[in-house]
């Protein structure tokens, strides 16, 4: 269906934007740092030991009783996790559940979705789910990108999804937390059980907003479950289920390291800069993706590490065996976690204390009094498209379709050097153009595009520029990539769009750095 | 016209950048372009209008032709529809697309030949990036990787490749054809700028006087002065018996390589990673070879996820003589280029030696010595390419002498 918007207004980067989705108002995007809401913070209902069981046993039959109980009903905000990635089986039996009781029009609120969602489409057809706020992957990104959802598609980063429900700009009814372990109180963790995936950070801002907290979990122990990542004092509901996920898919299948020689030599490419760079010494800190590429440049850290006896204070970000390792061998002192991708990463968390978990509020939300992605020295992160400008878009592809969420993405901008290691083209299509397609992140903040045929140093960063000058690396501009690469593709054509929106982008602060146009059929 | 249908290309889930064209030719209705692109919305209205210059070239003008494209290049797509139209219509009228600047560069008789990345001849999604890899060459293959009833269609790729993809600096290296067959492969070649052709299975010198003819005879056609280099692949019996004929039948012959996995069949043996059955043929080759003043080049290393185990080999092949050696995968090529290396202790020695060859020149000494060690003149010239080699590799600087001397 898409919306047509008849008041679009131009924000601070030049997109064309709506000042109003699914009914409420909204702020164009002002420039990094520059919109700063005078608002005291959402105050969720004050709840009363008094209405709870004195033995705090909050357990109920069922998934379906703990969401009548809730007050399940049409128009609602209903709000999951990715804790388990494709693996997931929570969220589909929810509006499964809404469908068989005839509840409409609901809202969805996923910190991320999978394929496995596709499911859900038929809810969106048939009017149960009303629109989607959150990242949408494959399947559900597909049909929202041909205008077929009926609301607008909202995307927020992990950061920008804590800071909008902290705001109170998302405003949540009900939200289903699905946890490894959990006991009948509802402190829950997700470390321990057939569907560990290691912290459930991404549940943090829901438990602690949500008018109703149902706790889900298929391994639940007696009082208490330790550690209570999950706080049973904010929890409603907790419930007994057979199985929350599906252990082999809760292991993400991308995080093996790239075997492609061509992407191996990206990473290559991006480990070297970053040493010439003088960014890889003693007590330094980084973050880097789960991507095959962004693993690799891991990799060639860690040799160069060891090469020159170096040793970093901490590694933020999504944990994995390879980051595990480098733990235990002594090259980083801390890894501060936000998203565990294997069971290496879940066991270490469980047992060694200075792998920490973090959340989405310590790590990413910038309305806060800082956050942690600030402070990591160099940030390598993947792009679908970056424009001369350095803008980069991680949400569309250059044929329009909406097939990504953002992620950390956003929030990781704020490292002291972003790095996006990328091919000049995949597939005869050039990722460097005049103008990304959608603008994720202003250009302001990216630093450095490395490419396999030539490494782009944002002309901002004259510091870097100085360092590389006498490199034996392929230093060149940006303009200069994206010219090699439309000598060897050919000019691409632009996508055709519709006049209708069918979802925005948002920043960290809440407003809108770009909109999503319906794909043309 | 019995035939009026002909195919071209490569489809499939795992097919990248290559398309497949099906190629119909009716007697009126003018033509009809069917497409399906991986990059329609970018690139479709493009491949279009490339269709229909290409069948308009060859004054088709009733067909229908049918793209699936899995992000082709326009080289790629020309040379897919050029072969399906080459199977219906009998001409010899080539399509082209642009020459490139960047491929007007050439090679020389002597220069490294470390490591030479082979990539099959009908499969376009390699090609594109093979250069940044730096290998020494690259070879474009229409030999064993090439299906026997593709090689037409490949000798249209490999020419738009010679033409249109930049290999950053790479020898532009060939395979073609076992002879005589590969005499067909020439005319795709020659004309475009390749610098060497490998000739596989190489067993007497008169192939490579026959081969040389019909090169000459190209050239002339196409006013080409410069050399088209030659390698023949050694891999039977009868070659390693011939090997030093063959090596020094032309000047353009400037290496030998062996291809172990034909020979040892030929031998009726198993290839070994210790490799003793092909011990005599290896040394034999490199003994022609040396005695012929050419370089000896080593089969590929065909285990490309043991990157120790190539290591090892590498150096093995460098203590018998060989100065470069066959990659089938990108990654080989590093391993490669460290292992051919001069070592560091091998550099020092050169150092010390080369210093006081050049120390007695200056002082009009007619013998070199170190210490109290004469030094003969093939250890003065052996130390010389070493230090020529590690100034080339980046592992000293051209002043090393300088810091040599501050040093002492």
């Amino acid at each position: 269906m898409g919306q047509k918007y008849s008041n679009l207004v131009k924000n601070a980067v030049g997109r064309m934007v709506p000042t109003e989705v699914n009914g409420q108002k909204q702020v164009p995007y002002q420039g990094v740092g520059k919109y700063k809401p005078d608002a005291r913070k959402f105050g969720p209902r004050i709840s009363s030991c008094a209405d709870f069981p004195e033995d705090g046993n909050k357990q109920v039959a069922s998934l379906k009783v703990a969401l009548v109980k809730a007050g399940l009903k049409d128009g609602m905000t209903i709000t999951t996790h990715h804790h388990f990635r494709n693996g997931d089986l929570v969220a589909n039996q929810i509006f499964d559940i809404a469908k068989e009781l005839g509840v409409k029009g609901l809202r969805w609120v996923p910190s991320a979705s999978f394929p496995c969602h596709e499911h859900l489409i038929q809810y969106l057809e048939d009017g149960t789910i009303h629109h989607i706020e959150g990242s949408m992957n494959g399947p559900l990104g597909r049909f929202a990108s041909y205008g077929n959802m009926k609301g607008m598609g909202i995307l927020r980063s992990h950061g920008g999804r804590y800071q909008a429900i902290q705001d109170g700009e998302l405003q949540i009814d009900i939200t289903v937390i699905g946890a490894a372990c959990a006991d009948s109180f509802g402190n829950a963790n997700g470390l321990f059980g057939p569907s560990a995936s290691g912290l459930l950070g991404f549940a943090l801002a829901d438990s602690q907003y949500a008018d109703k907290v149902i706790v889900v979990t298929d391994n639940m122990v007696p009082f208490p479950c330790s550690p209570w990542q999950i706080q049973g004092n904010y929890v409603d509901y907790t419930v007994q289920i057979d199985k929350v996920g599906i252990p082999e898919k809760i292991i993400s299948g991308t995080t093996q390291i790239t075997k492609s020689p061509d992407r191996l030599l990206l990473a290559e490419m991006t480990a070297q800069f970053c040493l010439e760079a003088g960014i890889i010494k003693d007590g330094f800190s980084f973050q880097s993706g789960a991507g095959g590429t962004s693993l690799a440049v891991g990799n060639y850290f860690a040799k160069i590490m060891r090469e020159k006896n170096i040793k970093a204070r901490f590694a933020r970000g999504g944990s994995n065996k390879y980051l595990v390792d480098m733990l235990n061998e002594g090259l980083i002192e801390y890894i501060l976690d936000g998203q565990t991708f294997d069971l290496d990463g879940v066991k270490s968390m469980a047992e060694n204390p200075n792998h920490v978990w973090t959340s989405p509020f310590t790590s990413y939300n910038y309305h806060g009094k800082g956050n942690f992605a600030g402070l990591v020295d160099v940030v390598i992160l993947g792009a679908t498209e970056v424009d001369v400008n350095f803008n980069a878009n991680v949400v569309t592809h250059s044929d329009g379709l909406l097939l990504h969420g953002i992620g950390g993405w956003q929030n990781c901008l704020f490292s002291k050097t972003v790095v996006l290691p990328i091919p000049l083209f995949r597939d005869r299509i050039p990722v460097i153009l005049d103008e990304v397609t959608t603008i994720c992140g202003p250009g302001e903040l990216i630093d450095v595009i490395v490419t396999e045929r030539g490494i782009a140093i944002n002309p901002k960063r004259k510091d870097l520029i100085e360092k590389l000058k006498d490199s034996n690396l392929p230093i060149k501009t940006i303009q200069e990539l994206k010219e090699e690469a439309e000598k060897i593709c050919g000019k691409p054509a632009k996508p055709e769009f519709d006049d209708e929106l069918v979802a925005v982008i948002k920043w960290v602060d809440g407003t809108i750095i770009d909109s999503v146009r319906k794909v043309k059929s | 016209m019995s035939n009026k249908i002909a195919t071209a290309g490569n489809t499939g889930k795992k097919i990248r950048s290559d398309c497949f064209v099906t190629l119909e030719l009716k007697d009126k209705g003018g033509i009809q372009i069917e497409q399906k692109s991986k990059v329609e919305v970018l690139y479709g209205k493009a491949n279009i209008e490339l269709c229909n210059e290409v069948l308009k070239f060859y004054g088709i003008e009733n067909a229908l032709l049918t793209l699936e494209d899995k992000g082709a290049i326009p080289l790629i797509i020309a040379a897919r529809i050029e072969a399906a139209v080459k199977q219906l219509i009998d001409t010899d009228k080539e399509y082209f697309l642009e020459f490139i600047e960047e491929n007007k560069y050439f090679s020389e008789k002597e220069q490294f030949r470390f490591s030479r990345l082979y990539l099959p001849g009908n499969s376009p999604s390699m090609m594109l990036n093979a250069g940044i890899h730096e290998p020494n060459g690259i070879i474009l293959d229409l030999e064993d990787s090439v299906a026997f009833d593709r090689k037409k269609e490949a000798q249209l790729v490999v020419r738009n490749t010679l033409r249109g993809i930049n290999f950053y600096g790479a020898e532009r290296m060939v395979r073609i054809n076992q002879f005589p067959k590969g005499l067909e492969d020439l005319k795709y070649l020659v004309p475009h700028n390749v610098h060497m052709l490998l000739v596989p299975k190489c067993e007497g010198a008169d192939q490579i006087k026959e081969l040389e003819e019909k090169i000459e005879e190209i050239k002339k056609l196409h006013n080409i002065k410069r050399p088209v280099l030659l390698m023949p692949i050694i891999e039977s019996a009868l070659g390693v018996e011939k090997a030093f004929e063959i090596a020094s039948v032309s000047e353009n012959v400037v290496a030998l390589a062996i291809g172990l996995e034909d020979y040892t069949a030929d031998l009726g043996t198993k290839r070994t990673n210790e490799a003793v059955e092909s011990f005599y043929a290896r040394t034999r080759i490199v003994n022609a070879c040396k005695a012929a003043r050419i370089q000896a080049i080593d089969s590929v290393f065909s285990d490309v996820g043991d990157m120790d185990a190539l290591r090892e080999n590498v150096k093995a092949s460098k203590g018998l003589g060989f100065e470069g050696m066959g990659c089938i995968h990108p990654r080989q090529i590093k391993v490669i280029h460290e292992s051919f290396a001069p070592e560091p202790d091998e550099i020092e020695k050169a150092k010390k030696v080369v210093n006081a060859f050049i120390d007695a020149t200056e002082r009009g000494l007619g013998v070199v010595s170190l210490g109290t060690k004469m030094i003969d003149p093939p250890v003065v010239k052996r130390a010389e390419t070493t230090i020529n080699l590690a100034i080339s590799l980046g592992l000293i600087s051209e002043n090393w002498r300088e810091e040599f001397l501050n040093n002492e």
